[in-house]
């Protein structure tokens, strides 16, 4: 093995993918833009939603309540509720959107004659983000006022108040700011930097092989005399870059949105969620991407130099896409964990431990099985990309 | 030197079955000399030009190119030759200087060594205007150049072409044509593949015809001419491949054979 031959092609490549404005766009540039306006961008416009929503007065109707006019009263006073007179079909009004929500309140419930009432019923939009604001302020009106009347009922049967609720009950968080991070947002962690490490060796990959034979360059490089396997390497080594670059981007300026973000949040609304992730935890899951970046790299590599154009080899590798979202979303899903058989799926195998890094859990068995079994999956994808490379029918397909 | 033997290429293509590109081509090249491979479009001469160039692998026979076997030492056979072609293009995004710079470097010289000799081709072939532009933005006679240069940088011995002028315009091949005879005179073994009878006659001092992928006949052009009785090579050609096709194949097929190369 020539490390001389692997660094002049590497070199060669690099400063050809450097020059590549597709290239420099897939790896650098939509990583770096991406996160930005995901989090920062549509972060802003959710949340200027929502305190518009929280500050606007809701329009809402009421039904009934002939026989209480005190909770009538009340609720047209309430702060935030517009109360339309007007009686009209409230269903088609709430899905026109012309009024939030309606409650109807049961005959008697003021005069309180009997114990079992009828529910207060509001009808509302599910989804509507207004609807739910407004349907949320009456129920929150009508929670006080049932505990009001609970409160007046104890005090005239001279009962003590705290009857109605003899104890608190207290939730208390005991792990530590990363664990809560990791659990929060862990997962999405290690889908960007899976699905990441993907998307940046898509484009070098075709582009350093179906590419070449488009541009009729493959023979030129065949003909000097550097042996094909140190050709992989060289071009191999590239992909990979490519895609470790785009992963550390990703995360990097995925890091730094959050950051802003949460600054942004905590000056203009007050406490907003603390995501503390360690330096460690991230750099843990970049070491167990690593061999899952080589698995990548190598089997993108050998798919696209089946193609004889790099339209062809967008075909192959765009379904691919799927095959490794599958595993990486399987991840996410709620009570799915890490077991010894699981630790031998790749992909699924990385995203499930990269969870548990990011929550400073540092299980050492599993990570040195999923690390072995990735490294021999990517050494495997390696070796086939060399045999392919060596295959007239794959290099001179026509 | 280069010494075919009994070189044969045989591909295996789906709809097809089984296809004989080269069968059984032996032949020598001596340095100093050009010797031309003559055939129509697939009769085999790119097929033999990449064995002898190690980019294709032959399913029987071997080749001696400057000592070395192209079976066993691929890699020294490639440090002994410079392959141009049509199909041999530049890497858009190098300027001329990185593209021959990186194929100096493939061919093991060291940055004292390179400089030196792309300093002298570039001045021999008056490049130096353009060694910082992109490949992509160079003219098809720039780009020749360039090719030509990637080529010369580690000296070879032996020079393939394999129908080096194909689709340029007439200046572009004349640097082609001066550029292959200054190989000659420098006593370069050179073999170049062609169906431009014009260039054979300016430039071969051997020809071989090859159609089908065997080599029907082989010799200089006074040799061919005295043996076959006949001025023009081309007519000598029909000649050699009418003659072939007739006692292989059915007559209606050699009269479109014929018309074909006529």
């Amino acid at each position: 093995m020539s490390a001389r031959n692997i660094g002049i092609v590497y070199r060669k490549e690099l400063l050809e993918a450097v020059r590549d404005r597709r290239t420099l766009i897939s790896t650098i540039l939509v990583p770096i833009l991406l996160f930005p306006i995901l989090t920062v961008g549509i972060g802003f416009v959710i949340a200027g939603l929502i305190i518009q929503a929280d500050r606007e007065p809701a329009r809402i109707m009421i039904l009934g309540g002939n026989d209480s006019p005190d909770i009538v009263s009340e609720l047209v006073k309430s702060k935030n509720l517009i109360v339309v007179s007007k009686p009209a079909n409230y269903v088609e009004l709430i899905s026109n959107k012309k009024i939030r929500a309606a409650v109807e309140i049961p005959p008697g419930l003021e005069s309180g004659a009997g114990t079992n009432y009828p529910p207060v019923k509001i009808y509302m939009y599910s989804g509507d983000l207004k609807s739910t604001t407004a349907a949320k302020r009456i129920q929150e009106f009508f929670s006080d006022y049932r505990d009001s009347l609970a409160r007046d009922r104890l005090t005239a049967q001279k009962l003590p108040a705290s009857l109605l609720k003899p104890f608190d009950i207290k939730q208390q968080n005991v792990v530590s700011e990363e664990k809560v991070a990791g659990e929060t947002v862990g997962g999405i962690i290690s889908y960007l930097v899976i699905i990441m490490c993907l998307t940046g060796a898509m484009y070098p990959a075709m582009d350093l092989t179906a590419g070449e034979k488009e541009r009729a360059t493959m023979e030129t490089i065949l003909s000097s005399p550097i042996s094909r396997t140190h050709l992989v390497f060289g071009k191999f080594l590239v992909v990979l870059t490519a895609s470790l670059v785009t992963a550390a981007l990703s995360v990097t300026s995925m890091g730094v949105s959050s950051w802003v973000f949460q600054h942004f949040q905590q000056q203009s609304s007050g406490p907003a969620l603390h995501i503390k992730i360690g330096l460690g935890a991230v750099l843990s899951v970049f070491l167990m991407a690593l061999p899952l970046a080589v698995m990548f790299s190598a089997g993108l590599f050998t798919i696209a130099l089946f193609a004889k154009s790099y339209k062809e080899a967008q075909s192959y590798i765009s379904p691919l896409m799927i095959v490794v979202v599958v595993p990486a979303i399987a991840a996410m899903l709620p009570g799915v964990e890490l077991t010894p058989q699981l630790s031998l799926v790749p992909i699924l195998n990385v995203s499930l431990l990269c969870k548990d890094l990011i929550t400073g859990t540092y299980h050492w068995n599993a990570i040195a099985l999923i690390f072995l079994s990735t490294c021999v999956y990517g050494g495997a994808a390696i070796f086939i990309a060399v045999r392919m490379f060596h295959r007239e029918s794959v290099l001179f397909r026509s | 030197m280069i010494e075919a033997r009994s070189l044969s290429k045989r591909f295996r293509d789906k709809k097809r079955g089984q296809i004989c590109a080269v069968e059984n081509v032996s032949f020598t090249c001596e340095p100093g000399s050009i010797y031309g491979l003559l055939g129509a479009n697939g009769a085999g001469k790119t097929t033999t030009l990449r064995m002898l160039a190690t980019i294709l692998e032959p399913t029987d026979g071997t080749a001696l190119v400057f000592g070395h076997d192209i079976v066993t030492h691929p890699e020294k056979v490639r440090s002994s030759v410079g392959f141009l072609s049509t199909a041999t293009a530049l890497y858009p995004r190098l300027t001329a200087q990185e593209m021959v710079e990186y194929f100096g470097r493939l061919n093991g010289l060291d940055e004292a060594t390179l400089k030196k000799r792309i300093d002298d081709i570039f001045d021999r072939l008056d490049m130096n205007f353009f060694r910082d532009r992109r490949c992509d933005k160079l003219s098809t006679g720039m780009k020749q150049k360039t090719s030509i240069a990637r080529t010369l940088v580690h000296d070879p011995p032996v020079m393939i072409f394999d129908e080096p002028t194909l689709g340029l315009d007439i200046m572009a091949a004349r640097t082609i044509v001066a550029f292959i005879r200054e190989c000659r005179q420098a006593g370069k073994t050179v073999i170049l593949s062609t169906h431009v009878m014009s260039e054979v006659d300016k430039l071969c001092d051997v020809i071989g015809i090859i159609h089908n992928g065997s080599l029907l006949a082989e010799g200089t052009p006074r040799q061919l001419r005295e043996k076959y009785e006949e001025k023009d090579l081309e007519e000598i050609f029909v000649k050699i491949v009418t003659a072939h096709v007739t006692a292989h194949v059915a007559p209606h097929t050699a009269a479109h054979v014929t018309a074909e190369v006529s």
